[in-house]
């Protein structure tokens, strides 16, 4: 079927245009999936480099390089960029490359609507980076933009609120492609509950983001208003209240959460049965687990905000609700160790990122775990246990997850192997790294150092020495994954169709390199 | 840290070795969260060591099973991959048994909270409230009102490129100039508001912390069991100087506490209150004249603790949203537009109304200060007389 398929294509004048109009016009679910992940790539080193200046500051106590102003705009960039400018991006930009592979489409439902989505993201990132050059300053009260202080923001005030919806345009878009591809174009005989787990969590993933991207669009409307046209929907002297702000934004930012992680569980349920050679444990409790993961993160989101003094009832609701997580999640982790379990390992670097997202997430998930329990919440928020809590489940939660899929699908991608040496070099650098630059952030939290200080107290100086060298050593060991990506698209040994011993699903049917449109046939499935 | 490189792995293995027998032996390298000196501080210690005790547990299963699962079955061993693909009945028992352990961990943490929301019926009440950057304590029965600013060493030396070695400077960035006083054994019940953006008020060994918001109350309350300093900090990001307003409670036993109350009542003056040490400012006598070399003095320091955090130690400022002072603007302008700036404050500006906060002595060694230094030769002296006659 699959050479069928390649005969077609070769008959057909559907190759790419040449040049930057192939970039620029290109309505090809590949050339857009590469756009987005090239963009992550790119924006994962600027955010990476804020994460440099910040480490370079705490590397010990006193201020030697930046004034505290600028180092609140390193950290609030930081986390707009990496959030919005690397981890999204980069899913969407796997979910442009693989979900037509996986379901047996030809190319996503909307292909002109997908171009458009990927290219409001460079203007949204220019102007957001623009703002570190104007009067003022770049946003420096966090990225959560709680007002009263974000209204304190200089010129880049508006700057930051135009770009945030053009993210949150750009996602909705992205979230609407992918509901319609999976919904519509499945092949024959692949009934939902058929479909593998990564266009699953995805599925739901794009429901989180159109269900909270018009909220947080709402939310930052609303600062606008009361910044230039005179409302007060955050001012205590108006009538209004900063603390509604925080809710409306934790009602977006909790799916959020998800939406960063979701994919990653997707990605992780692809990859361990490939390596260990045996399917998925307990398919369908995976997907229910999901989804109820995806239930709860709309009814959790108050426990980002214990300590602005909520009811005693409503403090309660959100610490059992937060904890009922943890059941879905579990279900989750079991599901992956049963998969292991008896099976026949092997450990090339994608399932090497997958067992260290599976350890690492799980770490993030007991500190959050902890972080529900109220009474320990007083002490632990906004201290650095929170900061070491939510970069365990981003950084070798998702991050880890994306590197994992890059490895993994590249030769399917490029047609070409990359360097499993410096592959598992890139590996574990970055996983011993990011456990010395991380964990000893627990132990600052719990010792009282609250997040988001320039300079600190004595104390806290030994345990900041060591994050910081671990930081430096990990976002250097990341310009070996630039280069084993890039020297793998330029050549390399050649990859099989089936690339991996144990690999199953339908992208694997495809040539490698893939063809420049997925499926023009579609394929059966039983 | 400033001692070396190659240190540093030696004094790592110390501490460690040190830290195995005694988890108290020192204060750096601390690793858990400190028990505090509250009731409510122990209880919420204990439920942080139950929960991690238990995340331990799960972990040592958990992985347990996977590290024993990537030895035992990989394909060098030469084993053939298992069939089987889910059962029912494992997912229901690894769903309700973390369901029931949630469940058993709920019900303390939920006891716990409502001890520590219950803040009725509080022996003495004090009433916080946060601004960009300090703090401001109002003891409500007692009369007593003062600001708490960062103390003037660890102020100096945190500036960018200082050349001050902050290990120089006892209690770097957790030192104030006037603390927090409270009596021992005593409900002190908080209340909690911000003047400006959101502030959060936290002293890990007291237990917890509280957002302080413009516009609205919030409760907190603690029952020292032990006199002592304690150190804390502002937790939530405030701006710039979030990092520089500590927050410092000393804990006295009741008679010493009563002769501090006792000393600060009789001190009028709007800053009349003790330093770190308990000694009480002065009131000012706005009768004498003082000497340019006195008010020069008074106003360095006390510029640089009120305004240095905006018009920055040099009178550079940091424009547009502070203006500099040094050889521009009001400094070497209209005195009487001066004073009144600094009395009352500009609407709509992180300027805020000094006239409220400090005594005429402090504002007018200010006003002197910054009238002649970094090059602001006006030559302008100003008199306390002449600040409380300009109130």
């Amino acid at each position: 079927m699959s050479t069928d398929t390649l005969a077609h294509d070769d008959h057909h004048d559907h190759g790419p245009e040449k040049g930057l109009k192939r970039w620029l016009f290109t309505t090809n679910h590949k050339d857009i999936g590469t756009l987005y992940l090239l963009f992550s790539l790119l924006m994962f080193f600027v955010g990476g480099a804020m994460a440099m200046v910040i480490r370079a500051e705490l590397y010990q106590p006193g201020l030697q390089f930046v004034d505290p102003a600028f180092f609140n705009q390193m950290t609030t960039m930081h986390a707009l960029i990496m959030i919005f400018g690397a981890v999204m991006p980069a899913f969407v930009g796997l979910a442009n490359w693989m979900l037509p592979m996986m379901v047996g489409a030809p190319d996503m439902a909307l292909p002109r609507m997908n171009n458009w989505s990927f290219w409001i993201l460079p203007f949204a990132f220019a102007i957001l980076l623009s703002t570190l050059f104007m009067p003022g300053g770049a946003p420096a009260g966090g990225w959560t933009m709680y007002p009263p202080l974000v209204l304190q923001l200089g010129d880049a005030f508006p700057f930051l609120i135009f770009s945030v919806h053009m993210m949150g345009a750009s996602s909705i878009m992205g979230a609407i492609n992918i509901i319609v591809t999976i919904m519509n174009m499945r092949a024959p005989g692949m009934s939902l509950l058929k479909m593998p787990l990564f266009p699953w969590t995805w599925l739901i993933t794009a429901y989180l983001l159109i269900a909270v991207m018009p909220v947080l669009a709402g939310a930052v409307t609303m600062l606008l208003t009361d910044q230039f046209f005179g409302t007060s929907f955050f001012s205590a002297a108006g009538g209004g209240d900063p603390v509604m702000f925080q809710h409306i934004f934790w009602f977006f930012g909790h799916p959020e959460v998800y939406i960063m992680i979701l994919p990653a569980f997707g990605i992780v349920s692809e990859v361990i049965p490939t390596f260990a050679r045996k399917k998925l444990f307990g398919y369908e409790a995976m997907v229910y687990a999901t989804a109820s993961i995806a239930f709860l993160s709309f009814i959790v989101w108050a426990h980002h905000m214990f300590t602005v003094g909520m009811p005693l009832s409503g403090q309660l609701f959100f610490m059992i609700s937060t904890m009922l997580i943890a059941v879905p999640t579990g279900v989750k982790v079991f599901n992956w160790v049963a998969t292991m379990w008896r099976g026949a390992m092997t450990f090339e670097t994608p399932m090497l990122f997958a067992l260290a997202f599976l350890f690492l997430f799980t770490i993030g998930g007991f500190s959050g775990l902890m972080l529900a329990i109220v009474p320990a919440d007083f002490q632990y928020h906004d201290s650095y246990f929170v900061v070491a809590h939510f970069h365990y489940v981003l950084v070798p939660g998702a991050v880890f997850a994306i590197m994992c899929a890059v490895y993994y699908w590249l030769p399917k991608w490029t047609g070409h192997m990359y360097n499993e040496t410096l592959g598992k070099w890139h590996f574990w650098l970055s996983a011993v790294f990011v456990n010395v630059t991380f964990f000893p952030q627990h132990f600052l939290g719990l010792a009282g150092m609250p997040r988001r200080i320039p300079d600190y107290s004595t104390q806290f100086a030994d345990f900041n020495w060591v994050s910081s060298v671990g930081a430096f050593c990990f976002g250097i060991s990341q310009l070996l994954f630039a280069y084993i990506v890039i020297s793998c698209i330029r050549g390399g040994a050649k990859a099989t169709d089936r690339v991996w011993e144990g690999s199953h699903g339908l992208e694997w049917t495809l040539p490698s390199p893939a063809p420049y449109h997925s499926f023009e046939e579609a394929p059966e499935v039983h | 840290m400033s001692s070396g490189f190659l240190k540093w792995p030696v004094q790592a293995v110390l501490t460690a070795l040190l830290l195995g027998q005694s988890p108290s032996a020192s204060a750096e390298w601390a690793l858990n969260m400190p028990p505090g000196v509250t009731d409510i501080s122990l209880e919420i210690y204990k439920l942080h060591m139950l929960i991690f005790y238990i995340c331990v547990a799960i972990a040592v299963a958990v992985f347990g099973a996977m590290i024993y699962s990537i030895f035992q079955h990989r394909k060098s061993r030469g084993v053939e991959p298992a069939k089987f693909e889910g059962s029912t009945k494992v997912e229901i028992v690894w769903t309700s048994i973390p369901f029931v352990i949630l469940i058993a961990m709920a019900i303390p943490s939920a006891r716990a909270l409502i001890q520590i929301e219950d803040t009725r019926a509080p022996d003495m009440t004090v009433k916080v409230t946060g601004y960009q950057w300090k703090w401001q304590y109002e003891y409500l029965d007692e009369g007593i009102s003062f600001y708490s600013n960062l103390a003037i060493d660890s102020n100096l030396a945190r500036q960018v490129k200082s050349g001050i070695d902050p290990n120089s400077v006892d209690n770097y960035l957790l030192d104030v100039d006037n603390p927090l006083v409270v009596p021992v054994g005593q409900k002190v019940r908080i209340l909690l508001t911000a003047n400006d953006v959101i502030h959060a008020w936290w002293v890990p060994e007291l237990g917890g912390k509280k957002d302080a918001i413009p516009g609205f109350i919030n409760e907190m309350w603690f029952r020292v069991n032990e006199p002592g300093t304690y150190r804390g900090q502002c937790a939530e990001l405030c701006g710039k100087d979030h990092g520089f307003m500590p927050i410092v409670v000393v804990a006295l036993e009741d008679a010493e506490y009563k002769s501090w109350v006792s000393e600060q009542t009789s001190a009028t003056a709007p800053s009349g209150a003790a330093d770190s040490a308990g000694n009480v400012q002065p009131a000012v006598d706005v009768s004498r004249d003082y000497s340019v070399a006195e008010l020069l003095e008074a106003g360095e320091k006390s510029y640089i603790t009120h305004c240095s955090a905006c018009h920055m130690i040099n009178g550079a400022g940091m424009p547009p949203a502070f203006p500099g002072l040094a050889g521009s603007g009001l400094s070497v302008g209209d005195l009487a537009a001066h004073i009144d700036i600094v009395l009352n404050g500009k609407p709509g500006t992180a300027m805020v109304a000094y006239g409220s906060q400090l005594n005429d002595l402090e504002i007018a060694s200010i006003i002197t200060y910054e009238r002649n230094a970094w090059g602001n030769d006006t030559g302008d002296v100003v008199q306390p007389a002449e600040i409380r006659a300009q109130r």
